[in-house]
């Protein structure tokens, strides 16, 4: 523990070194920038594996050092490494090795190649960073750098002006929550005294905040808005389907994996402040993104886009879980989600690249022939996010999360939200992979789609195992995903899995999954074998709820009309101020300025400047008389000598008398 | 039977004045070398005169000092006279008012 401590903050600088050198790279440079971040995340993922060991025997380890001091006080910063961090730190390094050596592939044609492993190896080292952070103040700015490389990595096709515009929407929005961050931490400095997590005792997660119960409610509401900012909760959750813009493999890690994932992460990580009024907000915000966002994916076409509005959807469930059941019961979920969403990404990218860049589902189909292991693969993400039973890891999370909803003291609302959300999430994603995989190539695209090469693939496999395996270490039967996260030693038991509620939950989610499977095969399959796909049978039947569905609600529209109108209407507002007001004041100023300068080089020509030439000419003038008198002729010097000479003789004799 | 004191001043002083008359007025460089050499003397004369009626002429130091002076005289005829040479090889005439590079 103490050695794995000591080196744990090699694991995000490793790829930090990497994007350093990779941006100075030529550009031509592929394979070495692509191998020097592939190596990064390597050695990251063995110190990672090395962390996770370490802590499976003891809890919690620390390392704080002095950042500066500013008077009395000084600003510490640290690395915390506990199982939290350490389960969290082996998903997100393995998911990133697996998606950049994906991107070997799926990049092989652009020439831009070098710069997008710089960025990627400079997310992983943010992120990185971010979980093994034990201060607020450093979780706050690896949390930052994780949105710029987002801002960045979305923007990496910036000639396309919406890639560019997704971009900066995703920095601005996410800015938005970060500023309720921002002020939460500095709320919670003024209450606390520090920002550290952990410090023997002494940390702001070890105390309760003084000021006692509202202000700490404040404080972790304010914390809140950051993590609905970055994990695209409601109303910030506008970004990240428009995020879909950048690279696949930039949508697989960041924008469903892991950056989004980070505000779960950091509801986790503050756990220990949260009030019960705050996880109330949690719940109830989680529980109604995950509905809301699930119901906007039922009508969306693009096929990275319905993978969005679900990765919002999902990022709900964890929220909710974390709101209504705790830690474990939301990290589980982060955990399974990163992998088959992942999965799904990249299957997706896979897709994609297969289908020569189309991203319409209407026009693709029949792929499962023509794409086998992508179809397997996917296959097995969108069971294991519907929450198929029993051999998928998103049935064992997702009903832990619906189990303490059930329980939930307070309300059984988000218990059915959740409910419904399970049951759009089977409809859409099985009417995705109709139109997708089943059914007549629609087009001659989709008719001459290409299996992707093994670097695509075998990553695919890979996930496609994890994310099969990675539910059996949560299931009730042997919760030890939980135990590990609480300290505990997990029991094997699978009566358990029979007995009391948790058994109902799974059943009746179960049939709901069965229901929605069944239910859009039927509608879809139809569907994706006609000819003909651009009618949704959805919105034959409900063209009014198809078409809001399909806008998304209206909230970009709606926030168009009344944020984006509003700070427009301010920026003009300002612009006028200004142009006119502050802008005629300074050229006021600058013309009576210009006014006496005028006036002064007025005076200072034809004043102080002809005079001094008057003066010189006459200084000239005299000059030239007088060197007259120097002709070079001796003799007549000497003579002038002896005149002055023979007067002077004459004056001192005359003076004499 | 011996002379005064006030005669050998005159004549030093008359000497002088030819000399500075022939300096002044002479065109020709020798000449005005020659003008100078007259001064110059004019000048030992006054010094020989004055030693003489010193109430200790035994001391010779006015000799001693004319003996000093008429060598470095010389020297200083032979220095001037080498430059008048060097100047009318140079321009190809000894005339004094012909020489104004000197002037500014």
């Amino acid at each position: 523990m103490e050695s794995v401590i000591k080196y744990l903050w090699l694991m995000p600088t490793a790829p930090l070194v990497a994007a350093g050198i990779g941006a100075l790279l030529p550009r031509r440079q592929r394979l070495l920038s692509a191998a020097l971040a592939i190596g990064a995340i390597s050695f990251s993922f063995v110190l990672a594996c090395a962390a996770f060991l370490a802590t499976l025997n003891s809890g919690r380890a620390v390392s704080n050092f002095r950042w500066f001091d500013f008077g009395s006080t000084s600003v510490q910063l640290g690395w915390l490494l506990d199982p939290l961090g350490a389960v969290m730190a082996v998903m997100v390094a393995l998911v990133s090795l697996l998606i950049f050596v994906y991107s070997l592939g799926y990049m092989a044609k652009d020439e831009n190649f070098t710069r997008f492993f710089c960025f990627l190896a400079l997310f992983a080292a943010a992120m990185l960073g971010l979980i093994i952070a034990n201060s607020l103040l450093l979780f706050f700015i690896c949390w930052e750098l994780v949105g710029l490389a987002s801002y960045l990595l979305i923007g990496f096709w910036f000639q396309k002006p919406s890639a560019a515009a997704a971009a900066k929407k995703a920095f601005i929005v996410t800015r938005i929550g970060d500023l309720g961050f921002l002020v939460g931490m500095l709320w919670l400095y003024d209450r606390s005294g520090t920002l550290l997590f952990y410090d023997g005792g002494h940390g702001c997660l070890e105390r309760a905040v003084a000021g006692g119960m509202s202000s700490a409610t404040m404080i972790t509401l304010m914390i809140f808005c950051g993590a609905v900012g970055k994990s695209g909760q409601l109303p910030l959750h506008v970004w990240l389907p428009d995020a879909m813009e950048g690279p696949t493999p930039v949508s697989a890690l960041i924008h469903a994996a892991t950056m989004v994932a980070a505000g779960v992460f950091l509801i986790a990580r503050v756990y220990p402040l949260m009030t019960p009024d705050t996880l109330q907000v949690v719940t109830w915000v989680g529980a109604v993104t995950a509905v809301f966002a699930a119901s906007i994916a039922v009508a969306q076409s693009d096929i990275k886009r319905i993978l969005a509005y679900s990765t919002v959807s999902q990022l709900g469930y964890m929220m909710m879980g974390l709101g209504a059941g705790g830690v474990a019961v939301g990290m589980f979920h982060l955990t399974t989600h990163a992998f088959f969403k992942a999965l799904l990404f990249l299957g997706a990218g896979s897709v994609i690249h297969g289908c020569h860049e189309e991203q319409d589902i209407r026009k693709m189909g029949g792929l499962r022939r023509r794409m086998p292991v992508t179809f397997a693969a996917y296959a097995v993400g969108m069971m294991a996010l519907c929450g198929v039973p029993l051999f998928f890891s998103g049935f064992w999370s997702k009903d832990a999360i619906l189990d303490a909803a059930q329980h939930w003291s307070v309300s059984q609302a988000p218990f059915y939200l959740g409910l419904i959300g399970a049951f759009l999430t089977a409809f859409y994603m099985t009417r995705q992979i109709c139109y997708v995989f089943f059914g007549k190539p629609a087009n001659r695209e989709a008719e001459h789609a290409h299996e992707s090469p093994p670097v695509m693939t075998v990553p695919l496999i890979i996930l496609a195992a994890l994310a099969v395996v990675a539910g059996f270490f949560g299931t009730p039967a042997w919760p030890w995903f939980q135990s590990y996260l609480q300290g505990g030693r997990a029991e094997f038991d699978l009566s358990k899995l029979v007995e009391g509620n948790q058994s109902q939950v799974m059943l009746l989610s179960a049939g709901l999954v069965a229901a929605a499977i069944v239910l859009s095969g039927w509608i879809y399959g139809r569907v994706a074998s006609r000819p003909a796909r651009d009618m949704d049978p959805l919105e034959a039947a409900q063209p009014a709820l198809f078409a809001c569905l399909r806008r998304k609600f209206f909230v970009d529209e709606f926030y168009d009309a009344t944020f984006v109108r509003l700070t427009a209407a301010f920026a003009n507002f300002s612009d006028w101020l200004d142009r006119d007001v502050w802008g005629g004041l300074v050229r006021t100023v600058s013309w009576l300025v210009l006014a006496v300068a005028r006036f002064n080089r007025g005076v200072d020509e034809s004043v102080v400047n002809d005079g001094f030439d008057a003066g010189t000419e006459t200084v000239r003038d005299s000059g030239k008389w007088v060197s007259r008198l120097q002709n070079g002729q001796v003799q007549r010097y000497l003579r002038v000598i002896g005149l002055a000479f023979c007067g002077l003789l004459i004056l001192l004799l005359w003076g004499a008398q | 039977m011996t002379t005064p004191l006030a005669n050998y001043l005159i004549l030093a002083a008359l000497l002088f004045a030819v000399g500075l008359a022939g300096a002044l007025t002479r065109r020709n460089a020798v000449l005005v070398l020659i003008g100078l050499e007259l001064m110059f003397n004019a000048a030992n004369l006054n010094f020989i005169a004055f030693w003489r009626f010193n109430p200790h002429p035994e001391k010779l130091m006015g000799l001693m000092f004319v003996l000093f002076s008429i060598a470095i005289g010389a020297a200083e005829a032979a220095l001037g006279l080498a430059l008048v040479i060097a100047i009318y090889r140079h321009r190809r005439t000894a005339q004094v008012d012909q020489f104004d590079s000197l002037k500014g």
